[in-house]
């Protein structure tokens, strides 16, 4: 039984894995990669009577291997479905860290598995308020409806967009310059961002397109997204890459973070650092720009 | 007698100067005899030395019961030649008592498992044994133990009397009339013809076998005329496509890649990887694909690999052609890319077994090498690695020139999984040592790297280049954490092989492994 | 449990286990086989006899074809085919309890 600390809602989430929760040989070790979350998967990965299986074989995972620091969300069967309860109840059973809810579209959706997965917290005797959530939005009601999808529960962390079903909805599909999803993936970070949670990016499915995935990401980046959900071991290494922050960008972090406290305590709240007007504002993008450093091992120092 | 790996060596073999493994370069210094063959004079001029069948060639030769009949594995897991001699020698001829003297065996020899089961194949020198001939040798079947030696101690052994070979068979892709051999320009290609060359210096009679007759002279000749004493030509001497693959590609596997990644990583860290380095891999696919990211840091610093030996394959092939390795040297070729190169592009050449790996040669290929990427069925704590028995005690591997080329090294590398299914790969005790474990330096598993103790120099190296390592127990902890610890192999006292080391000494014996009970 | 009628769960993949049980006659009948049976064996069965207890089945013929599945595995394969032989596998399973 592998004790996992209490999961932070607001963490490093460059990466989310998905692994199919059925298929023993791929969960047993998924960690190894260095991907921030792990993705296990219920739902369009198992088939539709495997559903029961793959929670035996997912609660025994959850408790029997040890995931280190990597977080472990499972991505539960949408509400429409006879699974979701179920899947919920084996979730908080078996100390997941997060909830992915699938197919989410209103803030009414979220607070029905919330209401579902308390009650699982009281029936396991896991602590209150442990098990997080966050949403997939996968139609354009869930885009529309993504403000208050995400400002739906203390327990969201963040939202992503799932680009196969959404760009169905649309009629669309997958477009070299993003034109595609570009709106939607607008509409959701803003979002996201108004209710101070994270944002994620959809997959990207052609494993032998190297280039194209590059492209996606440092649009990803260059749009504001903490992160992308990925199919694929070799796809983690782009990613980590492209979110890393510059050297420039680190000491222009770590000079900022300094002077705000030295001036802080000053009593000064307006200043300059290298000829550029700085206050307490800069300091949490700073400071994100600092552990993202740290994460990526370029940054040693104490500031954060 | 407990060897330097800690093996128990029994009493019976250690006769007629027979040693225990005492240690790296334990013989260094040390004289060897060499042997001679008794040959044939063929004085008076002769038309053709073609046979009509392999019958007639082994009569010719005097083929008898109680012989050592040699074979080379250069056409791998498609050869046609060891079943068909053996097939007229014992059921044409009726010769039985034999010893089969081969380079490697692997499941396309699986036919010669029931000669054993009859007692007609009595004793099996080789590299590699794998499918039914690996079970029936490993249900003690043969009637002396088989005899497993390194691609270095083959040619060690021959050179030095301790095989001898009555008729060496030679399958030839082309040969013309007199016995002039390549590996190229038939339909049964293989390249190199490496491991065929001491057999035909070393054996009493030679009989080539082709399925390509060419005109005389068929030049430059891998295995010559002046050794062969008949030529048999016959429909096909192997199967094309199991011969050499289309081409060796490199993994697409995550894992694999992780692992060749951090190979490519220690191999940059060290003092060797420098203009000029020399460099092996297998083909295995986190070796191979080692060649992808170490190309990646040539690059980067500006160097060239000076050489790189080995079994060759396409990816070695194309970094030659690029003009980013300077001279490929080829004791066996892997796929077609290597085959249709050999020889023809230039600075890619041809050596012999004993040029490329025997210890007992005044200066062979392994001996200059920086670095050698090898992979293993097992490793221990030890650095002890395993690459003849599956876990389950059976015989089904070859420790090739593993041995050789990680003894001659100056950094040997084993790159594997942690586990495989449930099977732990870094563990407590390797069941049959084929690498002793001071000739091995790091070892890069999907888990964490370890660096052998015995290489401080190694362990300063990957610290300062910021590359994180832990201890191998660590590492076998990890393994066991994950599968359990699994139960000892409960073996009879029945030797069903020996192990030699290199050198000649013994390393390791295989025992007749007791059936299992669940109860 | 009761097995009632006969059930299967798993595959015959690389690190998974495929298991099928059946209503047997009064005492648990085990048939295993394993890719890792020299090594593993023993544990394999203590592991599908010690689940089998918790589960409270008494009565039920089990064949396991193993094919070097972790423990974790094993059990959740086990669970499965019983609780799918009493038709009791999609809903309502005692997390932490019975399974664990």
């Amino acid at each position: 039984m592998i004790p996992r600390p209490r999961p932070e809602r607001f963490r490093l989430r460059r990466t989310m894995m998905f692994m199919n929760a059925q298929k023993p040989g791929l969960i047993k070790d998924a960690y190894i990669y260095g991907v921030d979350s792990i993705m296990l998967d219920l739902e369009d990965a198992v088939a539709e009577n495997q559903k029961d299986s793959a929670r035996f074989s997912l609660y025994h995972a959850l408790k029997t291997i040890d995931y280190g620091e990597t977080e472990v969300i499972v991505r539960i069967n949408g509400l429409d479905t006879p699974h979701w309860q179920e899947d919920i109840r084996v979730c908080v059973a078996g100390g997941a860290d997060g909830i992915r809810i699938a197919k989410c579209e209103s803030a009414n959706d979220v607070k029905t598995v919330e209401a579902a997965v308390e009650k699982a917290e009281e029936e396991f005797g896991v602590e209150k308020g442990r098990t997080l959530l966050m949403a997939a939005l996968e139609s354009p009601k869930g885009i529309l409806n993504a403000y208050e999808i995400c400002a739906a529960s203390e327990r969201m962390f963040g939202v992503a967009i799932s680009g196969g079903d959404f760009r169905k909805c649309m009629q669309t599909t997958p477009q070299r310059d993003g034109i595609d999803m570009v709106t939607a993936r607008g509409l959701m970070l803003i979002a996201a961002r108004a209710a101070g949670v994270q944002c994620f990016d959809t997959v990207f499915t052609n494993l032998d397109d190297n280039e194209g995935f590059i492209a996606e990401v440092m649009q990803n980046k260059a749009m504001g997204f903490d992160g992308k959900s990925l199919i694929n071991p070799k796809q983690i290494r782009p990613v980590h890459e492209i979110f890393t922050p510059t050297e420039k960008e680190v000491i222009q972090a770590e000079k900022i973070v300094r002077a705000v406290r030295e001036n802080a305590a000053k009593g000064l709240g307006v200043f300059t650092v290298d000829g550029k007007m700085i206050d307490i504002a800069f300091l949490p993008g700073a400071e994100r720009t600092l552990r993202l450093a740290r994460a990526c091992g370029m940054y040693e120092g104490d500031l954060v | 007698m407990i060897n330097k790996v800690g093996r128990d060596i029994p009493d019976f073999l250690l006769k007629d100067g027979k040693e225990v493994y005492q240690g790296k370069n334990y013989m260094d210094g040390k004289y060897i005899q060499k042997a001679s063959p008794r040959t044939r004079r063929y004085e008076k001029p002769q038309e053709s030395k073609i046979a009509e069948s392999i019958v007639k060639a082994l009569k010719d030769c005097g083929a008898k019961s109680g012989m050592t009949f040699s074979f080379h594995h250069h056409l791998r897991d498609g050869d046609f030649v060891v079943n068909m001699v053996m097939k007229a020698a014992i059921e044409e001829l009726g010769l039985d008592n034999l010893t089969i003297a081969a380079t490697s065996l692997g499941s396309a020899h699986d036919p010669i498992a029931d000669y054993i089961e009859q007692g007609k194949v009595v004793g099996i020198q080789t590299s590699g044994i794998r499918g039914r001939m690996g079970e029936v040798v490993s249900a003690g079947k043969l009637k002396t133990p088989a005899i497993i030696r390194s691609h270095g101690g083959r040619p060690r052994a021959i050179e030095g009397g301790e095989v001898h070979i009555d008729i060496a068979f030679i399958a030839a892709p082309t040969s013309d009339c007199v016995g002039n051999c390549r590996g190229i320009g038939g339909k049964s290609n293989c390249g190199s013809m490496g491991y065929a060359m001491t057999d035909a210096k070393y054996a009493d009679h030679v009989v080539v076998i082709t399925d390509c007759l060419v005109d005389f002279p068929n030049m430059p000749a891998s295995v010559e005329a002046i050794d062969v004493d008949a030529v048999v030509v016959v429909d096909s001497i192997g199967n094309p496509k199991k011969i050499a693959s289309a081409a060796a590609r490199i993994s697409q596997n995550p894992r694999d890649l992780m692992m060749a990644e951090n190979v490519a990583k220690v191999i940059a860290s060290t003092p060797y990887f420098k203009e000029g380095f020399s460099f092996q891999t297998g083909v295995g696919g986190p070796s191979l694909a080692a060649n992808l990211f170490l190309e990646k840091y040539m690059d980067e610093r500006e160097i060239k690999m000076g050489w790189a030996i080995g079994g060759i394959c396409g990816p070695m092939v194309e970094l030659l052609k690029k003009g980013k390795v300077g001279k490929v040297i080829d004791v066996q070729d892997f796929d077609l890319d290597a085959v249709n190169s050999i020889n023809q592009t230039p600075n890619h050449f041809e050596m012999s077994a004993s040029q490329y790996a025997n210890p007992a040669n005044k200066g062979a290929f392994v001996n200059k090498l920086d670095f050698v990427v090898l992979a293993a069925l097992e490793i221990d704590t030890g650095f002890n690695v395993n690459v003849l028995t599956g876990s389950d005690g059976v015989l089904r591997g070859a420790p090739g020139g593993h041995p050789d080329t990680a003894a001659g090294s100056k950094c040997c590398i084993i790159v594997t999984p942690l586990v495989r299914g449930r099977m732990a790969t870094v563990c407590e005790h390797v069941v049959t040592v084929t690498t002793p474990g001071d000739c091995v330096d790091v070892l890069v598993t999907d888990y964490g790297i370890a660096v052998n103790p015995l290489r401080q120099d190694l362990v300063k190296c990957l610290d300062d280049a910021g590359i994180k390592h832990v201890s191998i127990e660590e590492l076998k902890n990890k393994a066991y954490s994950l599968v359990g610890r699994p139960e000892d192999l409960q073996w009879e006292d029945k030797v069903v092989a020996v192990l030699e080391a290199r050198d000649g000494t013994i390393l390791d014996v295989v025992k007749k492994i007791k059936p299992y009970s669940i109860n | 449990m009761e097995i009632l009628k006969p059930a299967m769960a798993g595959t015959l993949e690389s690190s998974d286990a495929q298991v099928t049980v059946e209503p047997g006659d009064g005492k648990i009948e085990l048939s295993l086989e394993s890719s890792v049976m020299n090594q593993y064996g023993k544990q394999i069965k203590a592991t599908v006899l010690e689940t089998l207890d918790r589960l409270g089945v008494k009565s039920a013929r089990v064949t396991m074809v193993d094919k070097g599945a972790l423990d974790c595995t094993i059990k959740a394969r086990v669970e499965c085919a019983v609780f799918r032989s009493c038709g009791k596998s999609e809903s309502g399973i005692p997390w932490g309890g019975d399974v664990r």
